[in-house]
């Protein structure tokens, strides 16, 4: 341990801490500077007033406690009343806030104020001594001598084969995390929608007339078959799969359209999947001025006009176009399912 | 056959002092019991007293350690009434709006932990603050660390640690915000399951065995929670341990100064000063989480409702530390022109899809991500050096690190940035596509501009420090010469001052090393041109003789006969 240097500086009394390298600079270490005394230290006086003040610090503390505790029995939360919520949740939190930075601060002007503030200095250990990175090497080889595992390479192959496959159990174990029947990406190919399902609206499922429908306006719909998939689980996913958006636009603002969806729309009527063809959020803002669709995620945004064609943003590809008609009812029905798989891009999907 | 001798390396008295040994204090019998048992005194001796270096930056690693314990504490008390179940339930609890809506049971349990558990939402909103801090602190400590190269040897091996403690941080927080099944949670999910599915070749089934088939299904938040409850907590516990065990077998680096040198460590003792100021402090970082999680909302998670494919909430905002992926979705745009950047590989079973504008997103994040981790190495690499050190560097005098450090920054908040491009442009009335189109400008230029820049800041200070140890500091006194000319007097640092100006090293350019068969490699060439743009334009430290020569001008010429020899000794001379 070493002690602080006693010269003041520039009275060339210089200690020389000596580390071999630091003549290579331009002057030699200095050693620690003097240590200057804090008012504590010299004058009792003050010493008693930074106890004063730390222990104001823990009765601050103390009175944290008791707001916490005011805040936790005295506040009634009647159900629903957000106030009283808050006011409660306020209470405990900076009771809490209190209690706590009351000892902390507390114990911290302690150490600042009145414990030794001597800077001290601590030689560093050579990480390992020669001798003994000598010994260790000579140890391994002992060990693995006696194993004979250098003289015997079929004992060391075999060992290496099983120990390579000893582990696949434990992957393969896994392989059950996904238990379903249809196992496999064929199932991200179809949805709900076939011919003749009729698109209700989402949430209510109430059936949409082609005559419901003004010009401007959008409508989320969901397949009607829906309602019968039973499962929370089973259902989420065919949902997350099956939403539509219905946009009734004036039909002389459709572009032209590809060759064999000529019967897709129903009047000025044009339905597109939801889910996003980038990373499948919900495409859920309509624009009805542009006709453009926009995914609130990353700001892929869709023209309706133009058979959902990409016009900015990240996503790849167009949202895949729902071939739509009305039944006998007037009800608006789905002529087929999508004829290509909704949703992001996947490996398998060609 | 030898036999063995029976001849112990002990003594007999050795093995009785201990049974004899009658402590005289409480203190003594105390510490002697537990001593005949486990050793402790040994870890007293060892540790009581040890030196620890104190400065304001080696705090955050400590923020971070304590942010931690109280997460952990917080979310246990949250597990007591948080079910992770996906199965449907209907909401009966005491928040109106949601009541008889369908949901399921994890985002019921987590609205009833919110309203009908007293403390329970002060509780949720210290584990998400205390989340924040944690990955917050984290990443601050890695900045202090990678800016004055504490990472070199003998520490590369706690830096590797470190980064993994970041990513299992990212992991506990991405785990912990999709627990509770709302709207918000269910599309973060959402954007994974788009996210994985672009891996060519195992996307798919990789986003099947973590849904339990097609998303969202029933089972991906019990295995979250386990996830997040008991394994990375598992992983992040014992990575401290080994983290904290390593830094105690390296002891603390510290920085430049008067007295200390590379062979000795100067700070206070663990106890009782550092021991105090530690503690102390693990109640102010609570005292501070608990002011936030009283009096600052987070994750409102009764506004959102709960999980649905079909509605979004726009505008949200994804916990800062997983908003660089968000942004860098965004930047990356779909089509270039016309022309679609997503291509099929024809294959005989019907072609394979690339997503490229989602796979070209992990580009950056790998990069950035694979770059931490073999920075040590990297850098060794580039300066040659495979020196041991313990004194830091001050940021300025490595002007190529510190620049370097500066533009991954820099690009980390570009991707940042873009997270929230649609907030930027609703703010100032910009149109969304030119900020995005800004932003993408910024994501190749910011960092090159920002290396210049940065590295130009480093070598004015060096100069600046040169100035000073040359001609001192301005006093503020202009003084008249005897022959008349004004000048502005200067005062000379104190020796104390002055030694964590010059004691620093700065390597020369180092030339190409050929290979063993005398031929310079493209890898060696490569290496030879980073160490160039490292150490270029350098700053050297004064030196020796540069600084007895600026003392002889103080002196009118007296100590220029003075043999070139201490510094002590022209001082002494002075007086
Ligand atoms: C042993 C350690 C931990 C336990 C037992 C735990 C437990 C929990 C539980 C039960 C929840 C769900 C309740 C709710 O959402 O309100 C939760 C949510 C969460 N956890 Fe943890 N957690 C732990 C560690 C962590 C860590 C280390 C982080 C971050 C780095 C973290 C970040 C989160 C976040 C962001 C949430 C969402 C909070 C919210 O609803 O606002 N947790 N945790
Ligand atoms: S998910 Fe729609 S833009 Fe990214």
């Amino acid at each position: 341990m070493g002690e602080h240097g006693n010269g003041g500086p520039n009275t060339g009394a210089v200690i020389k801490a000596g580390d071999g390298k630091s003549s290579g600079y331009a002057i030699d270490n200095p050693g620690l500077p003097p240590h200057r005394p804090r008012l504590a230290d010299a004058d009792e006086k003050a010493a008693k007033r930074a106890e004063r003040q730390v222990s104001a610090l823990f009765l601050i503390s103390i009175i944290g406690t008791v707001m916490f505790f005011v805040g936790y029995f005295a506040v009634g939360v009647t159900a629903g009343d957000l106030e009283m919520l808050r006011l409660q949740n306020t209470l405990l939190g900076v009771g809490v806030a209190f209690a706590m930075l009351g000892i902390g601060l507390g114990v911290v002007q302690w150490a600042r104020a009145l414990m030794p503030d001597h800077e001290v200095i601590e030689d560093r250990k050579p990480l390992r001594k020669e001798e003994d990175r000598a010994e260790a090497a000579q140890t391994v080889n002992e060990i693995l001598d006696e194993t004979q595992i250098k003289r015997r390479p079929l004992l060391r192959n075999t060992l290496i084969g099983a120990a390579l496959l000893a582990p696949l159990p434990a992957v393969v174990v896994f392989r059950d995390l996904d238990r379903s029947e249809d196992f496999g990406p064929e199932r991200l190919r179809h949805t709900l929608w076939a011919e003749g399902v009729r698109l209700v609206r989402d949430p209510t499922g109430t059936p949409i007339r082609a005559s419901d429908l003004t010009v401007g306006s959008a409508v989320h719909a969901i397949p009607e078959t829906l309602r019968e998939v039973s499962g929370h689980g089973d259902r989420l996913a065919e949902k997350a799969k099956a939403v539509v958006l219905l946009i009734r636009m004036n039909p002389d603002d459709f572009e032209p359209v590809t060759p064999g969806r000529e019967d897709w729309k129903y009047e000025g009527i044009i339905a597109c999947s939801k889910v996003c063809t980038h990373v499948g959020c919900p495409v859920a803002l309509y624009e009805r001025h542009t006709h453009h669709l926009l995914c609130p995620c990353h700001q892929s945004t869709f023209d309706a006009a133009e058979e959902f064609k990409v016009i900015f943003g990240p996503a790849g590809r167009p949202l895949p176009q729902l071939p739509i008609t009305v039944d006998d009812e007037g009800f608006l029905i789905a002529r087929s399912d999508f004829t290509e798989p909704v949703g992001p891009t996947y490996w398998e999907r060609g | 056959m030898s036999t063995q001798s029976l001849e112990s390396k002990y003594t007999e008295e050795q093995y009785s002092e201990v049974d004899q040994y009658q402590p005289a204090t409480r203190t003594g019998k105390i510490a002697n019991y537990v001593d005949t048992r486990v050793g402790g005194t040994g870890m007293v001796r060892e540790f009581g007293r040890k030196v620890f270096p104190d400065h304001w930056t080696f705090m955050f690693g400590e923020v971070a350690l304590y942010s931690f314990v109280i997460t952990v504490i917080s979310g246990a008390f949250l597990t007591f009434w948080f079910d992770p179940s996906m199965a449907s339930t209907r909401y009966d609890g005491s928040y109106v709006p949601l009541q008889g809506v369908e949901m399921s049971t994890a985002y019921a349990t987590a609205l009833e932990l919110s309203f009908d558990v007293r403390g329970g939402l002060f509780m949720r909103q210290l584990h998400h603050w205390g989340a924040l801090m944690f990955v917050m602190a984290m990443a601050i400590h890695m900045l202090r660390v990678f800016f004055t190269g504490a990472f070199r040897k003998p520490r590369e091996l706690n830096w590797v640690v470190g980064c993994t403690l970041l990513l299992a941080g990212l992991g506990a927080g991405f785990t912990g915000y999709s627990l509770p099944d709302e709207v918000l949670s269910g599309n973060g999910l959402r954007i994974i399951d788009g996210m994985l599915k672009a891996i060519p070749v195992v996307g798919t089934y990789i986003s099947f065995f973590l849904f339990g088939g097609e998303f969202p299904g029933d089972e991906v938040i019990p295995r979250l929670y386990s996830l997040h409850i008991f394994i990375i907590p598992a992983v992040i516990l014992i990575l401290i341990a080994v983290h904290l065990f390593m830094v105690v077998t390296h002891k603390h680096t510290q920085y430049p100064g008067p007295g200390r040198t590379e062979r000795n460590v100067v700070g206070y003792p663990i106890g009782p000063v550092y021991a105090a100021k530690a503690g102390g402090f693990f109640f102010v970082v609570f005292g501070i989480l608990a002011l936030l999680g009283g009096t600052f909302q987070i994750n409102a998670l009764w506004n959102y409702g709960p999980y649905d494919p079909s509605p979004v909430q726009a505008g949200t905002q994804p916990d800062w530390y997983i908003g660089w992926f968000d942004g860098l979705l965004r930047l990356m745009p779909g089509y270039i022109g016309d022309i679609p950047l997503e291509f099929v590989i024809p294959t005989p079973w019907g072609g394979n899809s690339v997503a490229t504008p989602v796979l070209v997103t992990f580009l950056p994040i790998t990069a950035l991500l694979l770059g931490l981790f073999v920075w040590p190495w990297v850098e060794a690499w580039i300066t040659g050096d495979k020196k041991e050190h313990h004194i830091l560097d001050r940021p300025r005098n490595v002007p190529g690190r510190t620049a370097f450090g500066m533009a991954m920054m820099i690009w980390y908040f570009v991707m940042w940035a873009a997270a929230s491009s649609d907030l930027i442009a609703t703010h100032f009335s910009l149109s969304f596509n030119d900020v995005l189109i800004w932003l993408r400008v910024l994501f190749f230029a910011g960092p090159i501009l920002t290396f210049i820049i940065t590295k130009r800041i480093c070598l004015a200070l060096q100069r600046k420090d040169r100035e000073i140890v040359l001609h001192g500091n301005e006093a503020g006194v202009i003084e008249m010469l005897p022959h008349g000319e004004f000048r502005e007097k200067h005062t000379r640092v104190s020796d104390y001052e002055l030694y964590t100006l010059v004691s620093y090293e700065s390597p020369e350019v180092t030339s190409a090393r050929p290979n063993s068969r005398g031929k310079v490699g493209l890898l060696e060439k490569s290496r030879v041109r980073l160490n160039r743009t490292f150490f270029e334009d350098r700053v050297a430290p004064v030196s020796r003789e540069e600084y007895l020569e600026a003392l002889s001008h103080d002196d009118h010429g007296t100590a220029a006969e003075l043999p070139a020899g201490s510094v002590a000794a022209i001082e002494s001379k002075k007086h």
